[in-house]
């Protein structure tokens, strides 16, 4: 790491780090590009008709540039793809129909928001009692619920699938819910507990001679140092959740559908895949993930090197 | 009244003994430093007293109330930590009408008591920023104004100044112990800095081990230190702790063999009923006197080292003893490594400790 910020050879050790080298920042932009690629490859997409997605060679831009650049290279951009994800017709001639996919972006919005909201509600309880009240057995209770990841979605599904069935949750909003914040509870519990152990205990013990209760010592001394570990927790989950595909597949019935799920199904049709189409919906997919990292940038920032740098 | 009482306290954790049979009494008005080596157990004692550790046996009093029992937020102690233990996500003002919420007054009244305490403090400047934003020197006033805005039962600080360097250190000593001389409580500071205590306290309690091995006066523990322990912990540079035997000639001086040379001293008054047998002689490098005749009653000794420490100088000299011997000797007397010195202790600053440690009293 070291040598890496240096230069690595030893004529440069010593030397101060120069951050505003254009080959550095080249170098930068590069990778960020190379990252980007398919995001831009899908966002271009999106804007194109059929034939467009499918032609040889690639019609990378939607503009000529007044004639700068061959036809065949450039295409006409159209919106009529984002207007196709949420109604269309389905065959030939037939009247434009409402696909649901309104209501399944919804559905993914308010199953992730709630899960993650619930399991950083009890994630970070559990966390502080974990981090301040250690019990005996702490640590195996802490493997434990670390276990409940290890095993493999696709090994556990039926078992779950027959408990959701027996219990009539199949389907329905609460179980979608409970069984992804299940899933992040894990997650939020030890990430959590690695921001409430890192804060210092004088600190809660200072509120406490000041005449804080516990309750109090929480939720105004504990509670706000945390902020930017329960933002990072919270993207983090949220991505996860939003990605989910397996679980929703087969808990979600046609009202709680998600969006990964209903997505699937528009693959196929008449006239062969739709890229266009698949690329709007993914475009308009992407939308809420990026404005909850844009948001959240600076705690998310925070949250990531929290721990790593010595104060 | 505001005072501190421990009645033979100790606390174990498993089965180490943290802090054992502590008697200690703090009157109101009165500033006692703990003193002693990192893990000797003062923090853990003051902890006690705070209510953050419960103790095994023994009673905290605080008061003249008992308070065992009682929930650090029930006791009403203000504490000034080592790492000051400011609230980060509030401003310094936020941090010092904290204490204050307990008393629900009107926030008029609230805003006055802390502009009050700021002013004091000098932190007027500040009260919007949050602490991550202020200097060390700041901070360290933040904790103390913050302590200082209620009327608590006592103070309490740990280790208050440790983190300031030499020169801030200097004037926050003098601050804190201006500040703390108006108000007529009982104090307990924990420190393991001798010239902080020293300077700050009315009286300093020792403590090494979990166990208490004096309290006095700052003059009591420096000129009367009760065994060799203290005696090497107290004072700058270190006490010469000369391992010797001891014999009486007819005269009633005392000689101390060791080596093949003696020394041979009136006979400190404080050990007149000592007899024949191994001893520790303690003599402070400040206690001797440069001599050029060598008689019985002088040390000789080989200058080895010489740290020059501004107005004195610190000579390192080898002797036939164990060890060197630590002497200071003014800035204008030149010493130069090698050259033989003869060091004549003054008796009446000679302190003699039995084998036990323990001085001869």
């Amino acid at each position: 790491m070291a040598s890496g910020l240096t230069g690595g050879r030893g004529g440069n050790r010593g030397r101060p780090i120069d951050q505003s080298g254009w080959g550095r920042t080249a170098f930068a932009g590069f990778v960020s590009f190379l990252y980007f690629l398919p995001v831009l490859i899908i966002i271009i997409t999106a804007f194109k008709e059929h034939t467009d997605a499918l032609a040889v060679p690639v019609k990378l831009l939607p503009t000529t540039f007044f004639g700068l650049i061959p036809e065949s290279y450039a295409f006409v951009p159209t919106l009529e793809n984002f207007q196709n994800v949420f109604s269309r017709s389905f065959s030939a001639g037939a009247e434009a129909q409402d696909t649901g996919f309104a209501r399944f972006f919804f559905n993914s919005i308010f199953i992730a928001g709630t899960s993650v909201l619930l399991a950083l509600i009890l994630g970070t309880v559990a966390a502080y009692g974990f981090s301040r009240y250690p019990l005996k057995g702490n640590d195996t209770y802490l493997f434990i619920i670390l276990t409940t990841r290890m095993l493999p979605p696709i090994v556990v599904i039926i078992p779950v699938m027959l408990m959701f069935r027996i219990t009539g949750l199949a389907g329905t909003y609460t179980g979608v819910i409970l069984l992804y914040a299940a899933f992040n509870l894990p997650f939020t519990i030890w990430m959590m507990k690695s921001f409430f152990d890192e804060l210092s205990p004088d600190v809660e013990d200072s509120a406490r001679l000041d005449g804080s209760s516990e309750w109090s010592v929480f939720f105004r001394i504990c509670l706000p140092q945390v902020l930017a570990g329960i933002a990072a927790t919270a993207v983090f989950g949220l991505i996860l959740t939003w990605n989910e595909f397996l679980f929703a597949l087969l808990l979600t019935g046609v009202e709680t559908r998600t969006v990964p799920v209903a997505m699937s199904q528009t693959i196929g049709g008449d006239i062969g895949v739709r890229w266009g189409l698949l690329a709007a919906i993914e475009t308009l997919f992407l939308i809420p993930v990026i404005l909850v990292t844009f948001f959240l940038q600076n705690q998310l920032l925070r949250g990531v090197t929290f721990g790593t740098v010595k104060r | 009244m505001s005072t501190i009482t421990l009645r033979s306290v100790t606390k174990r954790f498993g089965s180490f003994t943290a802090v054992e049979d502590v008697d200690l009494d703090v009157a109101a008005g009165e500033v006692v430093c703990l003193l002693g080596p990192s893990g000797c157990g003062k923090t853990t004692t003051l902890r006690m007293i705070a209510g953050l550790e419960v103790p095994s046996e023994g009673d905290v009093l605080v008061g003249g109330q008992r308070m065992n029992d009682w929930r650090p937020e029930a006791r009403d102690i203000a504490m000034v930590f080592q790492f000051y233990a400011l609230y980060p996500a509030l401003t310094v003002g936020e941090n010092l009408a904290f204490p204050l919420h307990v008393e629900r007054l009107a926030p008029a009244e609230r805003d006055g008591r802390v502009r009050q305490v700021a002013d004091k403090l000098h932190l007027g400047h500040v009260l919007d920023r949050r602490p991550h934003e202020i200097a060390e020197g700041e901070k360290q006033r933040v904790a103390v104004a913050r302590a200082i805005i209620r009327d608590p039962n006592c103070f309490l600080f740990d280790e208050p100044l440790s983190r300031l360097d030499v020169e801030l250190r200097e004037s926050m000593r003098h601050e804190i112990k201006e500040v703390l001389q108006g108000l007529s409580k009982a104090t307990l500071i924990v420190t393991h800095d001798q010239l902080e205590a020293l300077t700050m306290a009315d009286r300093i309690t020792i403590m090494r081990e979990g166990v208490i091995e004096q309290i006095g006066t700052p003059h009591e523990v420096f000129t009367r230190p009760a065994n060799a322990f203290v005696a090497s912990f107290i004072g700058t540079p270190q006490m010469n702790l000369i391992d010797v035997a001891m014999e009486r000639d007819h005269a009633g001086h005392a000689i101390f063999r060791y080596g093949t040379a003696a020394l041979r001293l009136d006979l400190p008054p404080a050990a007149a009923n000592l007899g024949k047998g191994q001893v520790t002689l303690g003599i402070r490098p400040r206690a001797f006197t440069l001599t050029d005749d060598v008689g019985d009653d002088v040390l000789v000794a080989q200058v080895e080292l010489t740290e020059p420490m501004g107005a004195e100088t610190l000579v390192h000299a080898r002797t036939e003893m164990e060890g060197d011997v630590r002497v200071v000797v003014p800035r204008d007397r030149r010493v130069r490594g090698g050259e033989t010195l003869g060091l004549r202790p003054d008796p009446l600053q000679t302190h003699v400790f039995k084998s036990s440690g323990e001085a001869a009293r």
